[in-house]
Order: structure tokens, then sequence, then C-alpha cells
């Protein structure tokens, strides 16, 4: 069992003839994810190693029943990936791309919710139910298949907790990265719920770092909502104000956002919260340890 | 990306924006040709630098009479301006705006930005004016009111009366209601136009002449939407930023320089902030933020090594990069040859995690740098090492 996708999601990638798209399409597909169609606009009718490629989306999936997205096309132009997918029908849209304007994402956010489609990204490392279904570029044999949820803002930070949570034999139900920009589709609160929904899932990873509220919003939720255990990492503790912290939403301002109010927050809601992200995995073998 | 007060103004009066006469300057000459040209016998002279607080730390003078604007120009261009923004050393001011003296009679706030939680363009105005925002937002939080854009249609025009009429504008002068909120309007047309991240006006003053302008103005771009706007790349200051900084950014690595002895080189932006959060909890101080990226090669790693000691301040570099797609013995490989072409003689502590990492602990055993050159075992260890050897 997992949240979102799973052996049966049929994957559409958007920007598959890129160097990422076609780098990534391949480690999807050799993990197993079912990718049924490319897009590539003035590819059309041209395959990818065998996968049919089209012009557009709702060419795409017409002809193959794609349900889910994986875009990889370049910060001018993925704004527009993203509303036609949404526009497409496509249920569950996955932005890897970083960079994207902010002003763009805050019109195709809005485009996709009006459609009432899912996003999570963009500039992120996707999703992935291990041993099931890949969608992103996060490395596949990092994961093994279990119960424990994974949520987060970043990317590298997350294969480094997935590790220590696999090398403690602690297998993931599924891992989702929301991404690292100040607005994005798929928020903690959405994941926190789903993983509460999922009766495969026993317990919660969640990490966050500095900029915005998206972490107490997340406390609050998790609060009143949640009673499976979550573990907690803020990564940015040692972050000065106002400087962007590679992430475009990274960054303190107004001295809102910072990592020992979120940390606040998240204990005061019950969560276990760690304060090197050494301790990530080992936290939450404690945790489920029994008694 | 900032940019300088002058430079915002010249932005607006494209979007038709009303902000008072003026024009900018570098010597004392050049300020009384400005004055002159811009007429009158009263000037602000006001200090060019990107942080704020600039009046009270004495960068912003009226001067009446040319004799009086002379010297005030002679004293604040060159001086090394301190606010609460700059740091203790502050900032060398390069130019000034020399501006048309008013009778200012009332001082608001506007400013607009992204709201992440609504996910929308907010607009948000004061009578407060001529505060930090962040002051009025917590003692009277009541005094800030806020418009939320829908991005499907823009700001609307009754959302630009409500802000206008919520300013008390009318109670001040009835026709400079409709005005007031025109100028909201085009203020928001350069905010979309533009790309900004951040424009805020503060304050917007009303004058006894009838006038409502921006008198002061700041403006931060969306640095994701640069691409677009590639007139606004001639509006960098580069003596606003740090020279480490900016040769970073042209090697397209994200740095930040900060102010411990442990540099850090790091893949992702996230595990960056997580290692400096060790280095922190056990005990040391990180000089940087510097996330590589994806690809570590040879040629990365050395560029990154080069930024990172051009701080004299650090002692010992902490390497942790975790290989998902990237291999490590090949990362490994990369460090050693960068290690010995730079002919490095500050320790470097590795911490590789991932694909081949048996191999890539036996490239860094054997590279024969001996202790400057050591591999750890897992991030605690690796913080704890680099600690120990900055500490040496």
């Amino acid at each position: 069992m997992s949240v979102l996708v799973d052996q049966q999601t049929r994957v559409v990638v958007q920007g598959i003839t890129g160097s990422q798209g076609a780098l990534h399409t391949r480690a999807c597909r050799e993990y197993g994810t079912r990718i049924v169609a490319g897009v590539t606009p003035g590819k059309g009718g041209e395959d990818f190693e065998g996968i049919p490629v089209f012009d557009l989306m709702s060419e795409a999936v017409a002809q193959t029943g794609a349900d889910t997205s994986l875009i990889f096309v370049p910060p001018p132009f993925a704004a527009d990936a993203i509303m036609e997918a949404a526009d497409a029908g496509i249920d569950l849209i996955v932005c890897i791309t970083e960079g994207i304007p902010v002003l763009d994402m805050v019109r195709a956010g809005r485009y996709v919710r009006a459609h009432g489609r899912r996003l999570i990204g963009p500039n992120c490392p996707g999703i992935i139910t291990p041993g099931a279904c890949k969608i992103g570029i996060m490395p596949g044999y990092i994961h093994k298949p279990g119960d424990i949820g994974v949520v987060s803002r970043s990317g590298t930070l997350t294969y480094e907790a997935v590790w220590q949570l696999t090398e403690l034999g602690l297998g993931q139900s599924t891992c989702i990265g929301i991404g690292g920009d100040p607005v994005n589709g798929t928020s903690f609160i959405d994941c926190l719920r789903l993983f509460q929904d999922d009766p495969a899932t026993r317990a919660i990873a969640m990490i966050g770092e500095i900029g915005g509220t998206a972490e107490e919003d997340a406390a609050s939720y998790a609060k009143a909502h949640v009673t499976k255990p979550i573990v907690g990492f803020i990564a940015g503790q040692t972050a000065p104000p106002g400087r962007r912290m590679g992430h475009a939403g990274a960054i303190i301002s107004g001295g809102r956002g910072t990592a020992a109010e979120k940390m606040d927050a998240l204990r005061e809601a019950g969560i276990h919260v760690v304060a090197t992200p050494d301790r990530i995995g080992k936290a939450m073998a404690e945790v489920l340890q029994p008694g | 990306m900032k940019i300088h007060e002058y430079q915002a103004k010249e932005i607006l009066s494209r979007y038709d924006v009303p902000v008072p006469k003026g024009q900018v300057a570098s010597t004392v000459e050049e300020a009384v040709a400005a004055a002159n040209a811009v007429g009158g016998e009263i000037w602000v002279v006001k200090a060019q630098i990107h942080a704020g607080g600039r009046g009270k730390g004495g960068g912003v003078k009226v001067s009446k009479g040319m004799a009086a604007l002379r010297d005030n120009a002679r004293n604040i261009l060159g001086m090394q301006l301190v606010t609460h923004q700059t740091g203790p050393d502050g900032q060398k001011v390069n130019r000034v705006l020399i501006e048309e003296g008013m009778d200012i009679r009332r001082e608001l706030y506007l400013s607009m930005l992204v709201d992440r939680d609504r996910q929308c363009v907010v607009v948000l105005a004061s009578t407060e004016g001529g505060m930090e925002i962040e002051e009025v937002a917590a003692n009277t939080p009541e005094k800030i009111l806020r418009e939320s854009v829908d991005p499907a249609v823009g700001l609307l025009p009754f959302q630009a009366m409500r802000l206008a009429k919520g300013l008390a504008v009318g109670e001040f002068d009835p026709k400079l209601v409709r005005p007031t909120a025109g100028m909201i309007a085009k203020v928001y047309n350069a905010f979309i136009g533009e790309d900004c991240a951040l424009l805020e006006i503060n304050p917007l003053a009303l004058t006894g002449d009838g006038r409502v302008l921006a008198l002061d103005a700041k403006v931060n771009f969306d640095d994701s939407a640069l691409f677009r706007h590639k007139d606004s790349l001639s509006l960098r200051d580069p003596d606003e930023e740090e020279p480490s900084e900016i040769e970073a950014s042209e090697a397209d690595l994200s740095y930040i320089k900060l102010h411990g002895t442990i540099g850090c080189m790091v893949n992702g932006a996230g595990l960056a902030m997580g290692t400096m959060d060790i280095i922190k909890a056990v005990g040391g101080e990180p000089a940087n933020f510097l996330d590589v990226g994806g690809g570590v090669d040879q040629q990365r790693v050395e560029t990154a090594f080069r930024i990172i000691t051009k701080d004299p301040n650090v002692r010992c570099i902490l390497i942790n990069i975790f290989g998902g797609i990237v291999r490590c013995d090949i990362v490994a490989e990369g460090v050693v040859a960068a290690f010995k072409s730079l002919g490095l003689k500050i320790p470097v502590v590795v911490r590789l995690e991932g694909t081949n990492a048996e191999q890539a602990r036996d490239i860094i055993n054997q590279s024969g740098m001996g202790a400057l050159l050591q591999m750890a075992e897992g991030l605690d260890d690796a913080a704890a090492k680099s600690v120990a050897a900055a500490s040496a």
C-alpha cells in the first residue's frame, strides 16, 4: 500500500527528449515505473526508446491513457507545461524543474486547483513508492518497501533521511518531495492527511526548512488530526536572516520563518523533533520501539 | 536581486507612478549639477545603498541652499554608512540621490509581495508610513490593510479604492483619494511587469501642494524571472555583493559567506543547511553555505575549493556528498585531484554516502595526503572531525 502512486500509475514525461528528461525516464523505467508516453512539442510521431512521443498532452492522454505526468521542461516553459497537463486531465502532476518564476507559479497553481488536479513541486525530487513506482530523480536503490511515510521540502536531505531509515531496516510506504520553492502544489498538510489515511503507513518523517510558515501550519494540523507518530527535522538553524539558502523558498524574512520557531511549533504539536539530520533514522527507530 | 532607490524610482516612473524630481550623483560636483537640474532651493541628499535604515544612520540629509547641499554631499559620499541592516562594518556610499525638497504632510506605507500561504500577490498598506512594517505588524497589526489579488484578474480598481479609503487619504484631502487609488494600480502594474519579489513604497507621501508620490522605493526582483528581464541585470551593483558570492554565482554554485571557521561543500540546499546545523551542534561554526549541485566533478570541486579558501577564516573544509545519481568513487577522484592541483594546505574532511562509497573510501585513504585529507564515517563523525581539525 502507498499513497498517490503505485504499479498501476501510467506516466507521461513532459520534456522527455531533453538531457534530464531522457536520463531520468530511463532510470524510472528501470525501476519499474510504467512510462507510457512522452511529450516534446515538435517531436510528435517520434519515439524515445520505444516510448511514443507526442506534440501535445491532450494527444498523449487520449492515445495512452496516461494519468500522471513528470515534468522536466525548462523554467521559461514549465508553468505552461503544468497547466497543459491540468487541462489534459492529468490527476497528478509532478514538476521537477527548478527556477520557475514565482508569478508563473502563482498563475499555474490557481489553474491546477481550478481544474481539481494535484501538483507536486516544483523544484522537487518527485515521489516514490519503493518497489512499485518511482516518478522523479531520486536514486531508487536507497529506498526499501515498508511503512514509513516521508515528506520533505528538500532533495538530497531526503535521500539522507531515507538512507538512514533503510539502513535501520525501516522501509518506506511513499516518499514525497514537495519542493523548495515559495509557491508549490502539494503541502505538508496534504501529505500528512494522505499518510494518516493510508492504512499501510505506520509513522511519518517530516523534513522542513527555514522560510514561510508551512511547517507551523502542518504542526497545528498534526496536533488536531494525525494520530500516527511523526519525527521532524528543520534544516537551517544556522542560516542568517534575509539570505536565500539555495532554495528560492528558504529565506528568513522580516524575522519570520526561523528554524527555532518551526521546531517549537512541531514540538508543541507532539512531534519528535531531532536537532541534527543524522538523528532522523535513529529517532524513528526509537519512536517505533515497543515500550 | 536588489537594486538602489534611484533605480527603483526610474522603473516606477516608466509605469507612470509619481516620484519626486531627482537625479543621481557620484561626486560633489555632480551633486551640485543635479541640484541645479532639479531646481528649487531645498534638496534632500540620500545615500544610495541597498540596506534600509539610512536616515537613522545619517545617510539622508535635508539641505537648504547650495552650500549645505555641497557639505552634505561631501560628507555622505564615501562614508561607511552603518544601519541596522548593514552589519557593524557598514556599506560604503558611492552615489547619492539629489531630490527636490517637499512639504510632506502624511507618510503612508504601501508594499506588494507574493503571499506564500495564500499563493497570490498581496498588497499591504498602512497609515503608519515611515516606520518598519515589521514593527507595525508586531505592535498594531490592526493598522495593516491587505488585499489579496486573484491572479486570473489582477488587482481590481475597487480593491485599489478600498486601500485608498482605508489609508484615510480623504480625511487629509478628498481630491487625493482617486489619484492614490490610481497610483496603487500603477505600482501593481510595475510589480507584475518587472517580476518583482518585493516592491515597497515607504513612505508614500501626501504633500501640501496636493500631490501623492513615492518618496522612497525598494524593489527586489525575482531571480528566477531575470531571464525575461535582461535589461534588469545591468542594474546589479557589484559593490553591494560579496565578491566571492559573485564568482560563485557565475560558476553556477550557490554560495553564501558566513563568519565561522569550517568551510562547507555539500550537494543540495537542504543537506547543506543540515550539515551547517550539525557543525554548530558539535561546537563548530560554519564559514559558509555552499551547494555544489548535481554534477560533482573535479572542475566544480576545484572551483568550490577556490571560493571557500578565499575566506581567510576557513581552517578546515567539510565535504558532504550524498551520491545518488553521482557515483561516490567519481566524486572522490575529483576531490583528490582538485586537492592536489590546488596544493591545499588546510585539512579536508570528506563524507561520501551512496553508490560505490567503499571504493570512494579507498581512494581518499590512499591519496597520500595523510591527515590533510581524511574520510569520515557518517554525518556526526564528519562534523566532529571537522571541528577537531579546525581547532587544532
